[in-house]
């Protein structure tokens, strides 16, 4: 039961940084949501270690909230991969390259 | 509890890492699930059991059936060609090398100090909605009023424009305009 | 009757702008009608002021303030016109004479185009000098200054077709602008030292603001002699006036002869109590009169072109006049100014209509025999001639040309050098006049006589004459006949001259003038009429003197040249572009850092984790 914090967090850490490293390194639009999902994920798990640590339930509820960000923005998001394919036939991002 | 706790990490960690090295979307998506499955292992060690479930249910079990969906509907295995590309070394050199200073970082600043121990309770899903009720009730009404956005700005974003029927014009036995050509995807026009 | 005052210059301006906007469409009558009819006007306007004027017993003036023209916080300029002595012989003068060859040229323009604007021009001219003369304070005078010049300019250029008088009223206009700016620095002076530039004011506080022999009196003398050296053509800046005689000949006799050259003069005459209080400037204008006198007398004798005779000629009678005002001899400069107004004119109207008769043949050499075809201008241009060498006794140039020399060696400023130069000059004066007179009108004629000038060109011919004799009578020198009319209305306004005393009486200094001019007379007559001693002169030497002493080639090498060479090197924009690469350096640079917004989301995802990475850093290690 007890784990030092330093871990947990480090943890966290890692997952962001995948999620980073995949976010900067895919060219497919969707991969990059599948990247920024689990950034979201290792937030939301900062919150619930950070919860757990000071034994309150404010940790939790803000990882709902979390949550329920990351459900509107998913679905707003696809819809605009959605449109895109529609636009450019791929989910290229370099076809993104107007706003320069 | 603590195996659990390191078991469900590791499992985390290299789930995620296959997320963002895979070719197929729903390879991908796969690895995702099971990344979030292990989170939600790690939140269950934690004593965050409310949150293990939400976790499985919201985020797994909704958001990731999305994806899904979309990767269904836009056939995207018809864009491996350019992910071959982008899997070469010159794409991921930067970021790779970004990441690792980072995770440099983040270990130093987290080790300096002494290791704080702490011991773990269970929190239940009855204090959850006491507080959230409570104290954060604003927040809650404005998250509704958040997924109702994203309610409306998907609709809004995915819906095709109405096409023209003027069928009066048309003789009998000619192709309308409202017909679906075959062999195309729904959204294809 | 003196409230009228006004009109003297408004009917010439009058005149100015019903010629240019509606000239074209009147006929030629009208537009010579009201061309000479208003300076006409004027010159009646200004007898009927002077008899009224010259009633006025002691310091007599007169001053009318028509309207304030602007004002800057304590500085203000009137439009105000000032009469008194001095400017009443001016305008007398510039009228009068101006009239005459305003007539002259209805006949002499008659089959030259522009008509209405040549008139046009005229009568601005006369507008601007008479607003010179008249003036007040000195920002009016200046007005009327640039006023004469760009007059000059328009009417030098008057045949703009030909590119050679462009040319020739592009020089004179620069050169004049020269000596205007040293003008206009010296009025900036005045105006630092005494607050303002009205005349009257600064006459008064002259001897309080500005200390007898001072430097400031010397540098502001020398910038007004700067400036009126470039108008009068005096040394340095005398090169414009003989490449000015392209315009036509009633211009030459009008702003060339008669009157804008002679605007120096009265501007000195006009700052007297400025430059009495530096003798030392004095001494520098009597001896730019002098040796300008010599210079060009010495040109003269050697040109070929009828007008260019008179135009040396005319450079080096206002050298007289600046050796008189620089001797402190006023009212002697004054009277010589007046008297070579008429003659000078004579003689130009008078080439003028000996060019017309001869269908525009000017070279000297090509006329002769003219005395019998042409009588009546034959008679006036001998008489003008005459009068220009000064022949004794019968002429008005004798009186005023002899009191010059004489006070050039009695005043007190005066040394035996400036008369000697008079002398010279005089005699050189005789020779190349009365040169004229031989080789135009004697000798065998080689050109014919093609056209007979007619009434209106002789008439002005005739009075201009007669003054030209009998203008000097009114004043006389002591010992022969004492009639002081003259001198007496100037040192209204201008000074008395003090002699120093000298053992020498006056007379032997007549005598030797008088002398003088017969002996260049005769010495004339020998070489060009009898032709019994030999002019042959080196061909280089003619050439030196031809070209006026090669001032001209000399402004070349050390002004035009340099100038030209810079202007190369300065035509790539060298110190442009310098100062510019530094802004391009920049640009560049902008370039440069634009590269990383090239749209592309990879790359802005990329920058905003290494600026977090920074951030991080910076937070971690600080």
């Amino acid at each position: 039961m007890n784990i030092p914090i330093e871990h947990q967090l480090l943890l966290a850490g890692i997952l962001f940084i995948i999620g980073l490293t995949g976010l900067l390194v895919r060219r497919n639009l969707l991969f990059m949501l599948m990247s920024l999902e689990l950034m979201m994920n290792s937030a939301g798990l900062v919150f619930v270690i950070a919860g757990a640590y000071l034994n309150q339930p404010d940790g939790q509820v803000m990882f709902i909230f979390i949550l329920a960000v990351a459900a509107a923005e998913v679905s707003v998001a696809l819809a605009l991969v959605i449109l895109m394919h529609k636009h450019f036939k791929n989910l290229n991002t370099k076809n993104l390259n107007l706003l320069k | 509890m603590n195996n659990i706790f390191y078991i469900s990490a590791i499992v985390a960690i290299i789930s995620s890492l296959m997320v963002i090295t895979r070719r197929n979307a729903i390879h991908a998506l796969l690895y995702l699930v099971l990344s979030l499955l292990s989170v939600a292992g790690i939140f269950y060690s934690l004593g965050a059991a409310y949150a293990a479930i939400m976790e499985i249910i919201i985020y797994a079990g909704a958001i990731v059936i999305l994806f899904v969906f979309v990767v269904m509907m836009l056939n995207i295995s018809q864009s491996l060609k350019e992910e071959k590309l982008s899997t070469s070394l010159k794409y991921w050199i930067i970021p790779t090398i970004l990441a690792l200073i980072l995770i440099g970082e983040f270990v130093y600043a987290l080790f300096k100090k002494n290791a704080i121990v702490s011991t773990i309770s269970a929190i239940g899903a009855k204090e959850v909605g006491i507080t959230m009720f409570s104290t954060y009730l604003i927040v809650v009404e404005l998250a509704g009023v958040l997924l109702l956005a994203g309610i409306v700005g998907a609709y809004h974003l995915g819906r095709t424009k109405k096409r023209n029927l003027h069928r009066y014009n048309l003789p009998a036995n000619s192709v309308e305009e409202g017909d679906k050509k075959p062999n195309d995807s729904i959204f294809s026009d | 009757m003196l409230q009228l005052l006004w009109l003297v210059p408004a009917l010439p301006f009058l005149g100015f702008i019903i010629l240019i906007l509606f000239g074209k469409f009147l006929s030629k009558k009208i537009q010579a009608i009201i061309g000479s009819g208003s300076v006409g006007l004027s010159a009646l306007i200004v007898l009927l002021i002077g008899s009224e004027f010259l009633k006025l017993q002691g310091n007599a003036q007169y001053s009318q303030n028509l309207w304030t023209w602007f004002t800057i916080s304590n500085f203000t300029t009137i439009i105000g016109l000032h009469l008194d002595s001095l400017s009443l012989v001016f305008i007398f003068v510039i009228t009068f004479v101006g009239f005459l060859i305003h007539v002259y040229s209805i006949e002499y323009m008659n089959n030259e185009e522009g008509y209405s604007r040549f008139f046009a021009y005229m009568n601005l001219f006369i507008g601007s000098m008479i607003t010179l003369v008249l003036a007040d304070n000195l920002l009016l005078m200046y007005l009327g200054w640039e006023g004469v010049g760009l007059c000059s300019y328009l009417l030098i250029g008057f045949f703009y077709k030909d590119p050679a008088n462009n040319y020739a009223a592009r020089k004179a206009f620069i050169v004049t602008r020269i000596g205007d700016t040293a003008l206009l620095i010296g009025l900036i002076l005045i105006f630092t030292k005494f607050g303002t530039l009205d005349l009257q004011t600064i006459m008064n506080n002259a001897p309080a603001t500005i200390a007898l022999g001072s430097n400031l009196a010397l540098t502001v003398c020398l910038l007004l002699v700067g400036g009126a050296v470039g108008k009068s053509a005096q040394l340095p800046l005398q090169v414009w006036l003989p490449d000015a005689m392209a315009g036509p000949t009633p211009v030459s006799a009008l702003i060339h002869a008669a009157t804008m050259v002679t605007a120096g003069v009265y501007l000195i005459a006009r700052t007297h109590f400025i430059f009495v209080l530096s003798p030392l400037a004095m001494s520098i204008v009597a001896t730019i009169g002098a040796l300008t006198l010599l210079i060009a007398g010495v040109s003269a004798l050697f040109q070929y072109d009828i007008k260019r005779v008179l135009a040396y000629s005319t450079i080096s009678q206002i050298g007289y006049m600046f050796l008189a005002m620089g001797v402190g001899a006023w009212s002697a400069g004054i009277f010589h100014f007046m008297i070579h107004a008429f003659f000078k004119a004579l003689l130009f109207l008078a080439a003028g209509a000996v060019i017309l008769a001869l269908h525009h043949e000017q070279n000297m050499f090509n006329m002769g025999g003219l005395r019998k075809k042409l009588p009546v201008i034959f008679w006036t241009f001998l008489i003008g001639s005459a009068s220009l060498a000064a022949l004794p006794l019968i002429t008005a140039g004798f009186f005023s040309k002899d009191s010059i020399l004489w006070f050039a060696y009695s005043s007190i400023y005066g040394s035996i050098w400036f008369w000697l130069a008079g002398f010279v000059g005089a005699f050189i004066t005789a020779v190349y006049s009365f040169r004229m007179v031989f080789i135009v009108f004697f000798g065998e004629a080689k050109t014919q006589v093609h056209y007979q000038p007619g009434i209106i060109m002789i008439l002005p011919l005739i009075i201009l004459a007669f003054f030209a004799i009998f203008g000097g009578f009114i004043q006389l020198p002591e010992n022969i006949g004492h009639i002081a009319i003259f001198s007496t209305l100037i040192e209204k306004t201008l000074p008395h001259i003090f002699l120093k005393t000298v053992k020498v009486h006056e007379w032997i200094f007549q005598i030797l003038s008088a002398i003088v001019s017969i002996i260049g007379v005769y010495f004339a007559y020998l070489i060009f009429l009898k032709k019994s001693v030999s002019a042959s002169i080196p061909g280089l030497v003619q050439q030196y003197f031809l070209s006026g002493w090669n001032f001209d080639k000399l402004y070349d090498i050390l002004f035009v040249k340099p100038f030209i060479k810079i202007s190369e090197f300065t035509k790539p924009d060298r110190i442009d572009r310098y100062l510019d690469s530094f802004g391009e350096l920049f640009n560049d640079l902008g370039k440069v850092v634009a590269i990383i917004q090239n749209g592309r989301l990879n790359w802005y995802l990329t920058g905003i984790i290494a600026g977090l990475i920074i951030v991080i850093t910076l937070l971690i290690y600080l």
